[in-house]
């Protein structure tokens, strides 16, 4: 048998019998390990995710443990592949279905900022109709860095305030890429 | 080997069609010949429907744009005789102030999405088509992006300018 192994508390006042930390700390910590990520997987960066879903990289054990094909019941939304702008609309949908809070990586080239396909079919990165959290260099990165990214997603978070979605700040963002 | 070779295509041509097309040539060993927007209906009808020839299959259709020429837009027609093992390429050029050609959905179904494609990324109107709409590019594309006056670089495009590399 291995060694199980179990996340770090927060910091806080411990004592026998009671711990006390703040409720922010508490759900962050239990966010970052339960993210449910839905895989929008639209060329060879899907195949390298696949290969990161699999048994080697194993995905799960970082909480990971149910890919969503639904929108409604994710909270990462992971872009890899080339989005066309007859695609922009379709992500766009994909993202406002998506429940607060909800996190966006952008895994390769082609989602970060077009990649190769400098044209006039292509999204020149998905940041132009949707905010993104995480980008992922590479094309197509390997499943290291896209579990690195992941866990770059994990640490934000893991210290996101509460009251972040909630800010006039989140709001702006959201107002220029026109969503509500 | 083909069944029927270049040359007697090239016969029977010159004689069905005489001064209404060019003289046909034959680079890399595809029979090309020009025709006008007036006559490349009867043309194409003519071709398919020849007892001999039997230029039964539309291979494609498809567009070009050299903007240097006074009739710049073009469309190009490959045809191709399944039962005769041979193919023939027909070019029209238009005027790109009104890049008109007739349809050649009566004659091929097949043609209807063609027409649509070179349509979108030409502004070539092929009058009597049932449906020219956009088929490929985004529905609100203001432009036909293969005229050669479009650039074919997304204009928003920020990680390539020149001071990014001391230019």
């Amino acid at each position: 048998m291995s060694e199980v192994k179990i996340v770090e508390a927060p910091p806080g006042i411990e004592g026998s019998g009671f711990f006390a930390t703040s409720m922010e700390k508490v759900v962050g910590l239990a966010r970052s390990h339960s993210l449910w990520p839905l895989p929008f997987a639209t060329s060879c960066c899907g195949i390298e995710f696949m290969a990161t879903m699999g048994s080697h990289y194993d995905f799960a054990r970082f909480g990971s443990e149910r890919p969503s094909f639904s929108p409604r019941q994710a909270d990462l939304l992971m872009v890899m592949g080339t989005i066309a702008k007859k695609m922009g609309p379709v992500l766009k949908q994909v993202y406002l279905q998506m429940a607060e809070p909800r996190w966006v990586i952008a895994v390769g080239a082609c989602a970060s900022s077009g990649g190769i396909f400098d044209t006039y079919s292509v999204m020149q990165g998905i940041d132009e109709i949707i905010p993104v959290d995480v980008y992922v260099p590479g094309c197509p990165p390997r499943p290291e860095a896209i579990i690195d990214g992941f866990n770059k997603i994990q640490e934000l978070v893991k210290h996101e305030s509460l009251r972040r979605r909630e800010s006039q700040e989140y709001k702006e963002l959201l107002g220029r890429y026109g969503i509500q | 080997m083909g069944k029927i070779s270049n040359q007697q295509v090239i016969q029977s041509l010159t004689l069905k069609f005489g001064d209404r097309i060019s003289v046909p040539n034959e680079p890399f060993g595809l029979l090309t010949f020009e025709t006008s927007v007036d006559h490349i209906s009867e043309v194409l009808r003519s071709l398919k429907e020849d007892k001999e020839l039997k230029f039964n299959y539309l291979t494609d259709i498809t567009g070009i744009h050299f903007p240097e020429q006074e009739l710049s837009m073009g469309v190009i027609y490959h045809l191709h005789s399944l039962s005769n093992n041979v193919r023939v390429r027909i070019k029209v050029f238009l005027d790109i102030k009104a890049p008109h050609i007739p349809t050649a959905t009566s004659l091929w179904e097949g043609a209807n999405w063609m027409e649509r494609e070179t349509f979108d990324f030409f502004g070539i109107i092929f009058d009597g088509h049932p449906n020219l709409l956009r088929i490929l590019n985004v529905d609100d594309m203001t432009v036909f992006p293969m005229r050669r006056e479009h650039p074919l670089e997304d204009p928003n495009r920020v990680d390539k300018k020149d001071y990014f590399f001391g230019r």
